[in-house]
């Protein structure tokens, strides 16, 4: 298939109809608001429902009974709406419901500001809502990954019937890009016997449930998922490593920051200061193995983790490094997106020893 | 020798917990006994509430879901929406269908989804140990409203089958009560009215059951459904709220 010209958000709802999602709850908010446009217009062209709910408490209740029902579905908001879903998140990871959830992030906390940021990188890998649970978190850096994401996402959902969420930000939800939606292998999934499709019994009676009142059930529940998540890891963990054979600095970032650190490894060539990429793709479950590799190399000196947030990633790298080597951070938030040459900067201060 | 009664198909063998006197099991039996005479067990989804009946999905024999606080509304809207030929319905209490649930049962009925709801009301959260309710009357005492309700302070007893009955989405929306024989009766005709103007595709149904909490009431069974007959009915009137051509 040629490529197309596609703003981000739209190419989201493309690849899900393409990859089979019939069922799109939501509610608006800035910048995520084509999602839904997109889904209300094609939806209904392929035999789908898209459904405006009266909150965002309310769409991901609504994506809970769907996706219990036995559907493929999703929904999309920005970080207040997120905010507001984290509930119904909790019960959709507790009864171990499948569905794709799409974080266009902006500026916060509170209402904060509607220009791209990464703020909500902790309430995104390390539970957001309440009780032992983690999201799968898949994060683009163009808008090719991101069809690419969302189409293997709702395959992943499906494998491990676990949520899955895209962390996207304003920029990559409002830029177009020529994107190709490409014919995919899909994965052999499970059938979903669990599902409430009506009762015949020839099957278990199906209950769609997270209320687990005995202690000693619920702990086994709770370690069952867990022991699911360790085949989350040990499969879908994704990243990528670019230029980091010989750099003195890795630098690390994900989404759009990612893209902007390409530009500083070139603009550091040029003065010869080598610098590499570590780009984790899957940020729950976080690459830790990767940057152990890296850590040990004697022409590696130190690392830095680049955000649009007062740093919330960098954490993760820090852990993941150890104390081995030094772990610094340089950040923009509130909607401000880092300049190259501030970040190259910052690479040169590591190097001459000023931070 | 023939079987004159016995458990309908549509209730599990699990036995209830609820307190005695309570009248949940009343109503739980009512509907299992209008999906079985409507044949609608293998074809009905069932959603239940945060409350006392959270273990509905214990007791109702077909397939169920069990939602979040307030939400089973938006909880089956999802369900319907995938499967438009099946029965679906939620039971709710008045805490969870009125209180936090109010926005998810208003959208509902104004959508005019092809659900029913069976809303228990008996004036008091019944699972969290007897805290004040929308549907709590004025005067009333509960742990939460130990000077009892005032409408100064806790505002007013809220009649939601009213409310809920100026919405251009509702088919069909009736108040009744399970305090005497002929009044169940009269509960079950409605339920079954309900279920059926569902599978007619009428629209929006629900039915609202004045109900007893003798254990948070502090009263006996049988002075609970005195209570329910002299201080609940007056307030809140029974009949046919709104039901459409």
């Amino acid at each position: 298939m040629s490529k197309v010209l596609m703003k981000g958000n739209e190419a989201i709802a493309e690849a899900a109809i393409q990859a089979g999602c019939r069922y799109f709850f939501g509610y608006p908010i800035t910048p995520q608001n084509e999602i839904p446009a997109y889904m209300a217009k094609r939806l209904p062209m392929v035999g789908g429902c898209f459904l405006q709910a009266e909150s965002e408490v309310a769409a991901i209740n609504m994506v809970y009974g769907a996706a219990g029902a036995g559907a493929r579905v999703m929904t999309s908001s920005s970080s207040p709406g997120i905010s507001l879903k984290q509930e119904g998140i909790s019960y959709i990871a507790g009864a171990e419901l499948p569905c794709l959830i799409v974080n266009i992030v902006r500026g916060g906390p509170g209402l904060g500001g509607i220009q791209p940021a990464q703020s909500d990188y902790f309430q995104a890998v390390k539970g957001g809502g309440h009780g032992d649970y983690h999201l799968i978190v898949l994060a683009p850096s163009t808008i090719q990954e991101m069809v690419d994401l969302v189409q293997e996402g709702f395959d992943i959902a499906d494998q491990y019937r676990n949520p899955v969420m895209i962390l996207g930000d304003g920029m990559l939800g409002q830029m177009m890009e020529p994107v190709e939606f490409k014919e995919r292998k899909p994965r052999q999934l499970p059938p979903k016997d669990w599902a409430t499709t009506g009762w015949k019994g020839d099957r278990p009676r199906a209950v769609i449930n997270s209320l687990f009142i005995d202690p000693q059930v619920l702990e086994e529940h709770v370690q069952r998922i867990y022991k699911k998540y360790e085949a989350i890891k040990a499969n879908e963990t994704k990243v990528e490593c670019y230029n980091c054979e010989d750099a003195e600095i890795i630098v690390s970032a994900y989404g759009t920051t990612a893209r902007i650190v390409r530009s500083v490894i070139e603009l550091a060539a040029k003065e010869g200061i080598k610098v590499g990429l570590i780009r984790p793709i899957t940020l729950w479950p976080f690459p830790a193995d990767t940057f152990s590799s890296w850590v040990e190399r004697d022409h590696v000196k130190a690392f830095l983790t680049v955000e649009m947030s007062m740093g919330q990633m960098v954490e993760d790298v820090t852990l993941s490094v150890g104390g081995r080597k030094p772990s610094y951070f340089y950040g923009r938030t509130g909607g401000m997106v880092p300049n190259p040459f501030d970040i190259l900067d910052e690479i040169k201060k590591i190097r001459g020893g000023n931070r | 020798m023939a079987i004159v009664f016995k458990k309908p198909e549509s209730l599990t063998d699990n036995p209830f917990h609820y307190c005695p006197g309570c009248t949940h099991g009343i109503v739980h039996r009512l509907i299992a006994e209008v999906m079985d005479e409507l044949n609608i067990r293998q074809d009905t989804i069932g959603v239940a509430p945060v409350g006392c009946a959270v273990f509905a999905y214990d007791y109702f024999n077909c397939d169920m879901q069990e939602a979040a606080h307030g939400r089973a509304p938006a909880v089956a809207t999802g369900i319907k929406r995938v499967h438009p030929d099946k029965v679906v319905f939620t039971y709710q209490g008045d805490g969870d269908l009125a209180s936090i649930g109010a926005a998810e049962i208003v959208h509902a009925a104004n959508r005019g989804e092809k659900i029913t709801t069976i809303f228990i009301n008996n004036a008091i959260y019944g699972m969290t140990g007897g805290q004040m309710a929308p549907t709590t009357l004025l005067g009333q005492v509960t742990v939460t409203s130990p000077y009892g309700r005032q409408a100064e302070t806790e505002g007013y007893p809220i009649r939601m089958s009213e409310m809920l009955a100026t919405l251009a989405g509702v088919a069909y929306i009736e108040r009744v009560s399970v305090h005497d024989i002929k009044h169940i009766n009269q509960a079950k005709k409605a339920i079954r009215k309900a279920f059926e103007y569902q599978i007619a595709g009428k629209g929006f149904t629900m039915v609202e059951v004045l109900s007893t909490c003798p254990t948070n009431w502090g009263m006996t069974p049988v002075e609970s459904l005195e209570w329910v007959k002299d201080r609940m009915i007056p307030y809140y009137p029974l009949g046919v709220k709104k039901e459409a051509e």
